[in-house]
């Protein structure tokens, strides 16, 4: 078994959530692939802490989860929010936050 | 002059030894607080300058109950002292300095402290303090100091109940008593300073008093003229002030350890009684304490402001000769006694430079008080030349007797002044020749007061001036030559001086009661006897004059009991350390009975030329004259040079004006003139233009170009920054995320290539 395989998988999937992100105009879409960059993060912290024999990579991939889990809860919440406001979840056309 | 100003680090190896200064911490509350006398008339003064004028007798109640307490406390304190001087055992703790032992010096002064057992007392608080240094402000009360306080409080009393009726319906009524009361404020103060630092500053005050009261009535300009004359003369003198307080207060820190300096009276004064003090310092510092000595006491050659000083009123005349600022100079020799003592080395010599300049100025003030018609004058040249008695006598040593004089001089020229002033008060002039005459009839009262003040000024016995006149002549120890009287050295020429002046002073007075009091009246208008407001002053010092004397009768006549003696002397001659072991003449038949018969030929002949030759020439001519018309003058071409001689006041003025600031004001400001236009302003002008360019080329390369471009640049910088930045500013949350991750992704490249 070879870490370059995780490692290999993991950048696959780092690069199709920063895909969505950066392509996707829907915001749920854009939560989603938040949650696959931080699943080839959490991929990383576990293959390396099973290579160096070190469990803080582990716990450090449960915090991760928890974290992803409220964050995800509080992502949704808005994108709640600007649906019931606006009837519409693109991303391109919320731009209240403009200089 | 190397050992002039050697410091504390110097000596500071050598052995150090106490030296007592005879001085008590202790003592009765009164002399502890003697400080409260002249507070006294100093809160006068500001409350008369505030409150004066609404007050119903504008502020003249005021001053004359100010100094009328004052007195009290005077004489309170003077019995203190009497007590304290007679009961004090010794066992309080006493003031004591510590010097550095010289080693040869110690003998000097062997068996000093047993013949000096009782103590002055001072009590002190810190003025201020500088580098390390204390300067302390306080009282030194002695028998001299309750003296002064004493003679200072009773004339000034006496001047401001005078002055009420004097000066009454002046416009600056309000103004003078003010100034009175500030005048003895500062004398008290000068009286009982405990260092020379405070003594300086009460001698300024006495002169910046003197200066607005001389010019009281400054719309006339002789007025005004006579006051800055006293006051520039005396500048002068305060110049030899500063500088002789000055070295003794860097040679004092040469003899102690510890310190830099010290301004202590006592200290100096014992330091240099003990001989540790070197004798160059002693001789520099005494000779110039001796400029200001002639200045304020107007010794010869610097007395020309006195005379001029007439021009203020009467009262302030009085004031001023008997008990303030010409007796400030006679004081400041007699408080810091030690330093003239060993400076001038007094004891065992038979001339000095003070007993010099006393002689010559007795002989110049009583040969110009001859030829004076203004009666005020004839006083002030009087007084010139009774300063000069006193300053003779501390110049021969005879310590005692010197204040002796100034005592008793204190009674009978303060009631001669406000004779005059009341004989003027009446015919409004004090021109004797052409104003005055025959006046004993109208103003009987002036008339008796002046004649017993002038008998004792004349030195006849038993009036105050004989004893202390005489005391002087037997100080002088000249009467060796004939028999042996003792003193402090054979001051053979001095004592003739005094006998001359005293014929002198005897003729002039006799001059003086002639052409007031004799002959017809030549004024005009009614004349009047004053009123009891300065009658009863005048009697007051009239008694005074009478009986001052037997204040201090000599020991060894077996006439009076032993415990009538020399009173004056066992209360007032400090009995301290700080005072040098002078050696006491003693009193003698031969002297007093000679200088007495010298007094009677000068009064006599005086006598002979007015009340017989010319009073019979008036008679036959049937009007008043005040000289022989075929008189010596006119007959002897020498007698009539030394006359103008006199009259031209021996040409100093001519000399000082003249000569000395003529000739130097007018080469001098041309020179000054042209430093300034070529030197000064052109340096100035140069400096200036300099600035103006310089100041241009600051404003156009470096404020505007510099400085404000800077500013600008970097003000756009920022604002063309924000322009750009505000692009990205696209509200799209994709935009800033792929911002993030490029930067994210050029950072992790970064790392990798560093890494």
């Amino acid at each position: 078994m070879f870490l370059n395989q995780f490692l290999l998988l993991s950048v696959a999937l780092f690069a199709i959530g920063v895909y969505g992100v950066l392509a996707r105009r829907n915001g749920v879409m854009v939560l989603m692939s938040i949650e696959l960059i931080l699943n080839a993060v959490n991929i990383n912290l576990v293959s390396f802490a099973a290579f160096t024999e070190n469990i803080a990579g582990e716990v450090f991939a449960l915090f991760v989860v928890a974290v992803a889990a409220a964050e995800v809860g509080v992502g949704l919440a808005m994108i709640l929010l600007l649906y019931r406001n606006r009837r519409n979840i693109d991303l391109t056309e919320i731009d209240l936050m403009k200089g | 002059m190397t050992d002039l100003f050697i410091f504390a680090s110097a000596t500071a190896e050598l052995a150090e030894t106490v030296l007592p200064l005879g001085i008590t911490e202790g003592g009765a509350w009164l002399l502890r607080n003697a400080w409260i006398i002249p507070l006294i008339p100093a809160l006068s003064f500001v409350g008369i300058l505030f409150f004066g004028k609404r007050m119903p007798r504008q502020g003249a109640e005021l001053g004359v109950a100010a100094i009328g307490i004052a007195f009290v406390l005077a004489v309170l304190t003077g019995a203190a002292w009497m007590d304290h001087r007679d009961n004090y055992q010794g066992d309080e703790v006493t003031q004591a300095v510590i010097v550095a032992d010289h080693g040869e010096a110690a003998d000097h002064d062997e068996g000093h402290a047993p013949e000096h057992p009782s103590l002055a007392v001072s009590n002190t608080v810190t003025w201020f303090q500088v580098g390390g240094m204390t300067i302390s402000v306080g009282v030194l009360v002695d028998g001299l100091a309750v003296m002064m306080l004493f003679v200072v409080t009773l004339v000034s009393l006496l001047v401001h109940v005078y002055s009420t009726d004097y000066v009454s319906g002046d416009r600056r009524y309000t103004h003078y008593f003010a100034f009175l009361s500030l005048f003895s404020a500062s004398m008290l103060t000068l009286v009982i300073s405990e260092n020379t630092l405070q003594l300086l500053v009460a001698w300024e005050l006495v002169g910046v008093c003197s200066f607005a009261l001389i010019g009281h009535w400054w719309e006339e300009k002789p007025n005004s003229d006579a006051a800055l004359k006293a006051f520039l003369t005396n500048r002068v003198g305060d110049m030899g002030l500063l500088v002789g307080i000055t070295v003794l207060f860097f040679s004092v820190g040469s003899a102690l350890p510890d310190a830099f300096g010290s301004f202590s009276i006592a200290t100096t004064n014992t330091l240099a009684n003990s001989g540790l003090l070197s004798h160059t310092a002693l001789l520099v510092s005494a000779t110039c304490l001796m400029a200001a000595v002639m200045s304020k006491s107007g010794q010869f050659f610097l007395h020309t402001w006195l005379p001029d000083a007439m021009a203020g009123p009467t009262p302030v005349s009085a004031l001023i000769h008997a008990a303030t600022m010409v007796v400030a100079g006679v004081f400041m020799i007699a408080r810091l006694y030690g330093v003239f003592f060993e400076g001038f080395s007094i004891g065992g010599s038979s001339i000095n430079l003070m007993a010099v300049v006393g002689g010559l100025t007795t002989l110049v003030g009583a040969s110009l008080a001859f030829v004076q018609r203004d009666i005020k004058k004839v006083l002030a040249y009087s007084t010139i030349s009774q300063l000069g008695y006193m300053v003779l006598a501390l110049g021969v040593g005879a310590w005692t007797a010197a204040v002796f004089h100034l005592f008793t001089h204190a009674f009978f020229k303060a009631c001669l002044f406000l004779g005059s002033g009341s004989v003027a008060h009446a015919v409004h002039s004090f021109d004797m020749k052409s104003d005055m005459g025959g006046m004993r009839k109208a103003m009987p009262q002036t008339y008796r007061t002046f004649v017993i003040g002038s008998i004792a000024l004349a030195g006849l016995p038993p009036l105050a001036g004989f004893w202390s006149k005489d005391e002087i002549l037997a100080g002088t120890g000249g009467w060796g030559l004939f028999g042996g009287t003792g003193g402090n050295g054979a001051y053979t020429g001095m004592l003739i001086m005094g006998m001359v002046t005293a014929a002198l002073t005897a003729a002039y007075m006799t001059r003086v009661i002639y052409l007031t009091f004799f002959g017809d009246f030549r004024g005009h208008g009614e004349l009047h006897e004053s009123g009891p407001r300065m009658v009863v002053p005048l009697w007051i010092l009239a008694g005074l004059a009478m009986v001052a004397g037997l204040f201090n009768l000599p020991s060894g006549f077996q006439l009076v009991p032993e415990s009538m003696q020399e009173r004056f002397g066992h209360y007032v001659e400090p009995a301290a350390a700080y005072f040098p072991g002078i050696s006491h003449a003693s009193p003698s038949w031969s002297l007093a009975i000679f200088s007495t018969l010298v007094v009677m030929a000068g009064a006599g002949s005086a006598y002979w030329y007015y009340f017989v030759k010319v009073d019979a020439a008036a008679q036959a001519s049937g009007q008043s004259l005040t000289e022989l018309s075929n008189g010596p003058t006119s007959r002897w071409p020498l007698a009539k040079m030394g006359h103008n001689l006199l009259e031209n006041k021996y040409y100093l003025d001519h000399l000082y004006t003249g000569i000395i600031a003529g000739g130097t004001k007018g080469p001098l400001a041309r020179a000054v003139y042209r430093f300034n236009q070529q030197v000064i302003d052109r340096t100035v002008d140069k400096v200036g233009e300099t600035a103006v360019v310089s100041g241009q080329f600051v404003y156009d390369k470096i404020d505007q170009l510099l400085v404000d471009g800077a500013v600008n640049t970097s003000g756009r910088l920022a604002s063309e920054a924000g322009g750009e930045l505000r692009k990205i500013q696209s509200g799209k949350v994709q935009s800033y995320a792929a911002i993030l991750f490029a930067a994210a992704t050029v950072l992790a490249g970064i790392l990798i290539v560093i890494v």
